[in-house]
């Protein structure tokens, strides 16, 4: 490794902006976000970044390093390489400054979905079998590091008609809960648009939790999904039943 | 100090070993040059039978059955739309075909995007027909397999034999790995706590979650050793080579 590495990072603001490259002198261990902390300390202290617990545990440094969503706390400037690294603010939500975005359209979808009804009220006895599912998806950070690179809402921006993947994980968390009693079925195929996602699986490609989110959420939601509004045979029966 | 560079260019040098085009390019390549393989073997040829072997191009064997036109086009519309619609496959054509996105954080090809929600993309949503089908065909290629074994001497072991039996059991493996039937045997149950049956399915799904793992790598090596097999038998057919038998 160098003894001083070059970070181009994103200097502006919705309007536009550009990236400017500063030099860093590297220690041992160090990631991104450190880096970036050493520039706005020694280089420019107006440079905006969000950041919380550097242990890639509340969410907040999600930025775009050399092209590829990730947490800037978590990635280690020696498996970069060693050219000039780029910093860019996450690409599909509007730059407030710098690397700072803003994220809210996440806590607004979060608010449409159907929540948590149980047949009676808490505490309940759960069994693991029945819980392991949802724990896997009860890992999310809310980094949206899954929705910044969802082509839907990256490339088509189709933040409309598709809630994204880390609210997929929701609804499935919600749906496959034994003691839930609401039907999100309608609300996944119409509102949630669970026929967006292609299943081309980039969001569980950058996941930092390393949550299955195609394999064990969204796949899942859309067979449940084909059970009531595409099968066939299933329909039929549903309707010689009256239900 | 700080100093102005010009914007980012929009697709950014990667930390990457491999360059983001060699992926959607291996998937164009493999699959461009096995369809046509497939339409070779289906459009030139009536029977793929030779002896006690048959390729699975040719599987239920509908010419013995009298079908004397392009028998291997009856055969072949089957695993045709399994694989169409198969959630692995799905994504690699989306990627590598479509570019719908050709790798993670590249721009899709084209403006115009409506996913899975429309025709014909929404029959993928009837994939579990099509696996249901594609058992039906396993059941004849375990027939073959089997048949495999039994030369007019008897039993024996040829290569051939092994060939067939080896991608049996590969297409088993990659159709119970399947995402649809994941979720028939357990995956739309809520409750597996709640009786016995459902703990059966429990351990079903949990078994066939296990090989799901791999979905992408049986979808490969199966698609790979059908493709050995009616070659193998293909070439026995023309003559070029000949069969060793290990047991006869
Ligand atoms: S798998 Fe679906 S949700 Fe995930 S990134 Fe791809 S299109 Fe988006
Ligand atoms: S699912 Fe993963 S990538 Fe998406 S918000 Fe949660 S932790 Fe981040
Ligand atoms: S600072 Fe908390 S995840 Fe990076
Ligand atoms: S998902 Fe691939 S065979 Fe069903």
């Amino acid at each position: 490794m160098k003894d001083t590495i070059t970070l181009s990072v994103f200097r502006g603001d919705h309007t536009g902006g550009e990236e400017r490259s500063y030099d860093v002198p590297v220690t041992e261990g160090m990631v991104v976000l450190d880096a970036v902390h050493y520039i706005q300390q020694h280089l420019a202290p107006d440079l905006a970044v969000r950041w919380n617990c550097k242990a890639a545990r509340c969410g907040s440094c999600s930025a775009e390093i050399n092209g590829r969503p990730r947490l800037m706390c978590k990635t280690r400037l020696d498996v970069l390489g060693e050219g000039v690294i780029h910093v860019r603010p996450m690409k599909s939500f509007p730059v407030i400054r710098d690397l700072v975005t803003d994220v809210s359209w996440n806590y607004r979808v979060a608010r449409q979905i159907p929540g948590f009804t149980p047949a009676h009220p808490a505490p309940f006895v759960m069994h693991q079998v029945d819980v392991e599912r949802s724990q896997e998806f009860r890992k999310c950070i809310e980094c949206f590091l899954c929705q910044n690179v969802c082509h839907v809402l990256r490339d088509h921006d189709l933040k409309s008609r598709y809630v994204g993947p880390r609210f997929m994980i929701k609804i499935a968390e919600l749906e496959m809960h034994p003691m839930d009693t609401v039907d999100r079925i309608d609300f996944t195929q119409k509102d949630a648009g669970v026929g967006y996602c292609n299943v081309t699986k980039c969001c569980q490609e950058v996941c930092p939790e390393h949550i299955h989110i195609t394999d064990n959420a969204i796949i899942p939601m859309k067979e449940r999904v084909a059970d009531e509004k595409y099968d066939p045979v299933r329909m039929l029966v549903r309707a010689i039943r009256g239900r | 100090m700080a100093q102005a560079v010009t914007p980012q260019a929009s697709s950014p040098a990667r930390p990457r070993e491999v360059p983001w085009w060699a992926q959607p390019l291996a998937t164009v390549v493999a699959l461009g040059v096995f369809s046509l393989y497939a339409l070779w073997e289906a459009l030139t040829h009536t029977s793929g039978r030779y002896h006690n072997y048959l390729s699975p191009f040719f599987s239920p064997d509908v010419h013995s059955w009298g079908v004397r036109v392009l028998p291997a086009l009856w055969v072949l519309w089957v695993p045709l739309l399994f694989r169409a619609t198969c959630y692995y496959y799905r994504k690699a054509y989306y990627r590598s075909f479509f570019w719908d996105p050709p790798a993670c954080a590249m721009p899709d090809a084209k403006p115009n995007y409506r996913g899975e929600t429309r025709f014909p993309l929404v029959i993928n949503n009837l994939h579990r027909y099509f696996l249901l089908l594609s058992f039906v065909v396993l059941a004849f290629l375990w027939k073959d397999a089997v048949d495999a074994f039994f030369f007019r001497s008897g039993f024996g072991v040829g290569l051939g034999s092994i060939i067939m039996l080896v991608n049996v059991v590969l297409l088993t493996v990659y159709s119970l790995s399947c995402h649809a039937l994941r979720h028939l045997v357990g995956g739309r149950l809520n409750c597996f706590s709640c009786s016995r049956g459902a703990m059966v399915r429990y351990s079903l799904w949990k078994r066939i979650t296990e090989w799901n793992e791999r979905h992408a790598m049986w979808a490969w090596m199966s698609l790979f050793s059908v493709w050995i097999t009616d070659l193998y038998i293909r070439l026995l057919i023309s003559g070029a080579i000949h069969d060793p038998r290990f047991i006869r």
